[in-house]
């Protein structure tokens, strides 16, 4: 623009140029962060998932090429990778449904309440996520009356909740249910109350007016809390640790074996790519699907 | 417990169940570990945290040191020791935080011991020092605390200093069991910190609701369908994979891969049809107490230390038995000084002030009259100062190459859902 612009002289010139400088400089802390804390171990990790043994040498590695490693860890492990996106998905899913309505509760209907009710939201949070992963094992103990109710409703197929799937995927909900709350929230709050009304004033049913208008104006909230649930309990092992059987582990406790009882540090890093790519291949499926190509 | 990792073991042995036979003398024992317990099962638990285990794994060194040539022992200029060991494994004294007898060597010596509990894990803490192990530096540590195997580990990468006999002349007190070991046959390396057994534990009322048995004594018993679901086993795979070899009448301390394979097959059938519920570490404690899990392979003194509905046995095949060994890491700046220590602690007295406090299988002579004048009941637990015929029915586990370390835990990691 200042330079279409000779005629204002040169003094607009250097405040612009000034400016742009000014804008570079303020991104050096964040490129800095990131080249330090992502970029450098990103790299790293990319190199350790290639690297080849030493023979006769227990957790020692050398600079390869090695490719198998990711097919070696995909054929082994095939089974935790499906596992992870299937509880985290169904986490997901339970998660939208118990948090949309809450969401639009606070939102639209919770008054002077609200800030309470947000408080809320986040107040689990303050404690330690370890110690309310532990406190689902009281919850879902043998004895106690959720799995005694369903029991006694013969409900469940090995006549416990805690340490099968359905505790894990529990755990999960439970553990990532303000990442969706919140971003929901924010994106219901900010819809102009107006446009509900011109919908009711035209006559619109309230289904047809959430259906047409409330929804589809929030789905930027629903978009950000999948990705802000399924990304996270997709990786997480703690639940599966905790809540799961040795028939839940999920992909993260793989990973982490590799890691520490193994020292296999390439099919960890291996796995942790693979895991990094099948994410973000699904997200952004998902943000096209979703039409919100103007989030990413 | 709160540990640990592995174990070792021996020979056939009937069952000995421990609760039936002494109720007091459990409830005593109980009695005075139950506080120590408690916060062992905190650190645990914290322990867990598992990003806080990437993390460490991950970081590398934050050694003191950086002189390849640290070897040149410090020991006459400064006076310290840096031990790290596991949390909740020397006497402690709620009300300071202090060690009472580490205090007392303290004032004795005139030697600073700077104690860390950070052992948590062997794999864990071996991940944490490797590098600098590695690049022949100085971990800061002059002495560490490592289960069995790892100590084996160590001492064949060279990561340890032969200990000089000399200046531990208390070292004769090593009770005969523990003076042989395979992987360090004169005990040149490592001098046994304490020892411990894994076998079985119970809640008696729900076993006995569950089945209309007192005590398990085999795992024919606790694999039994009555138990479905309500078993678990330690993930510490010498641990439970030593009870199931011993079971299948093969000798954890010696045997084959086809055996060991076939002890895969046996503990793969049993987490498949559902009678395991869980493999776990310290975990078990808390849902064996809350009675979701009503009997495991778990360690004598986690169980003991539950109170009086617990019951711990060895069972008639053979549990295993393992010891957490001292030793001193190559280029340790302060060695004559670490050799005072562990010279100290194995003066009888002051074993048995540990032993009362710690309740593990005390491996110093002498310790079990030393006790009398603790506590007199203590000097009667068979766990502590355990007879010959209970130490003959627990195995330690065969010695493995770092090879069959890591195709062993591969296979039983995999039997086990990793």
């Amino acid at each position: 623009m200042v330079a279409v612009l000779p005629s204002t002289g040169s003094t607009s010139g250097v405040v612009g140029q000034r400016k742009s400088r000014t804008g570079y400089f303020l991104l050096l802390p964040g490129m800095t962060w990131l080249a330090i804390f992502f970029a450098i171990p990103f790299v790293t990790l990319f190199l350790t998932s290639l690297q080849a043994p030493v023979a006769g040498q227990s957790g020692q590695y050398v600079p390869a090429f090695q490719i198998s490693n990711y097919s070696d860890a995909l054929v082994e492990y095939w089974p935790q990778f499906l596992r992870s996106f299937v509880y985290a998905g169904i986490a997901t899913g339970l998660a939208l449904l118990i948090a949309y309505p809450l969401a639009y509760f606070i939102a639209f209907k919770a008054g002077r309440w609200r800030a309470l009710m947000l408080v809320l939201v986040i107040a689990p949070s303050f404690a330690s996520f370890l110690l309310r992963t532990y406190a689902w094992k009281t919850i879902l103990a043998d004895e106690g009356f959720i799995t005694s109710f369903f029991n006694y409703l013969h409900l469940l197929p090995d006549d416990r909740i805690l340490n099968t799937g359905i505790a894990v995927i529990a755990g999960l909900t439970y553990n990532f249910l303000p990442f969706m709350i919140l971003p929901l929230y924010a994106a219901l709050e900010k819809i102009d109350p107006r446009l509900l009304e011109a919908s009711n004033d035209l006559y619109a049913s309230a289904f047809t007016t959430f259906r047409k208008v409330t929804w589809p104006l929030s789905l930027p909230g629903v978009v950000a809390g999948t990705l802000l649930t399924f990304i996270p309990a997709t990786g997480d092992y703690i639940n599966s640790e905790l809540l799961g059987s040795t028939q839940d582990r999920m992909i993260g406790n793989v990973i982490q074996t590799n890691f520490i009882e193994f020292r296999d540090y390439p099919t960890a890093s291996a796995l942790s790519f693979v895991l990094m790519a099948s994410i973000l291949v699904l997200v952004f499926t998902y943000i096209r699907r979703a039409g919100t190509e103007d989030l990413v | 417990m709160a540990r640990k990792e592995n174990r070792i073991t021996h020979e056939r042995t009937k069952g000995i169940p421990m609760n039936s036979h002494r109720p007091e003398a459990i409830a005593a024992i109980a009695q005075g570990m139950r506080s120590s317990v408690s916060r062992r099962r905190l650190l645990q638990a914290a322990g867990i945290g598992g990003a806080a285990m990437l993390a460490t794994a991950c970081g590398t060194s934050s050694g003191d040191s950086t002189e390849a040539s640290a070897a040149e022992d410090m020991s006459d200029t400064e006076m310290l020791v840096n031990w790290s060991n596991w949390p909740s494994y020397l006497d402690t004294d709620e009300e300071t935080g202090t060690y009472p007898t580490l205090e007392e060597f303290k004032s004795a010596t005139g030697i600073d011991v700077t104690y860390t509990e950070d052992v948590n894990d062997n794999n864990e803490f071996f991940a944490k020092v490797r590098t600098q192990l590695e690049q022949g530096r100085d971990i800061g540590r002059d002495i560490v605390v490592l289960t069995d195997w790892m100590a084996a580990l160590w001492i064949q990468n060279g990561y340890a200093q032969k200990l000089d006999k000399a200046s531990i002349p208390n070292s004769v007190n090593l009770i005969p069991r523990l003076s042989a070991v395979e992987f360090d046959i004169n005990r040149d390396y490592t001098l046994p910190w304490q020892s411990g057994f894994a076998g079985l534990g119970y809640n008696v009322p729900a076993l006995k609701s569950a089945t209309g048995k007192d005590a398990l004594v085999s795992l024919d018993e606790l694999f039994d369908p009555a138990l479905k679901g309500r078993i678990t086993v330690l993930s510490e795979m010498r641990d439970t994979m030593g009870c199931i070899l011993a079971w299948l009448g093969y000798n954890p301390s010696d045997f084959t891969d086809a055996e060991f394979e076939e002890a895969i097959a046996a503990l793969t059938q049993q987490v498949d049809n559902g009678q395991i519920r869980q493999v776990t570490g310290n975990d078990y404690i808390g849902a064996l107490d809350s009675g979701d899990v009503i009997a495991v392979i778990g360690w004598s003194g986690d169980v003991i230390a539950l109170g009086e509905d617990f019951g711990f046995s060895l069972p008639e095949s053979g549990g295993t038995l393992w010891t957490d060994n001292m030793l001193i890491p190559s280029l340790a700046q302060h060695k004559k000084n670490a050799e005072k220590v562990m010279n100290y602690y194995y003066e009888p007295e002051v074993a048995a002030e540990v032993a009362a406090w710690v309740n593990y299988l005390c491996p110093v002579e002498g310790a079990q009259a030393a006790m009398e004048n603790i506590d007199p009941e203590l000097a009667t637990s068979e766990w502590i100062f355990p007879s010959t015929e209970i130490l003959d029915s627990a195995y330690v586990f065969m010695e493995l190459s770092a090879e069959q370390n890591e195709a062993y835990e591969r296979l039983f990691q995999k039997a086990t859902g990793n």
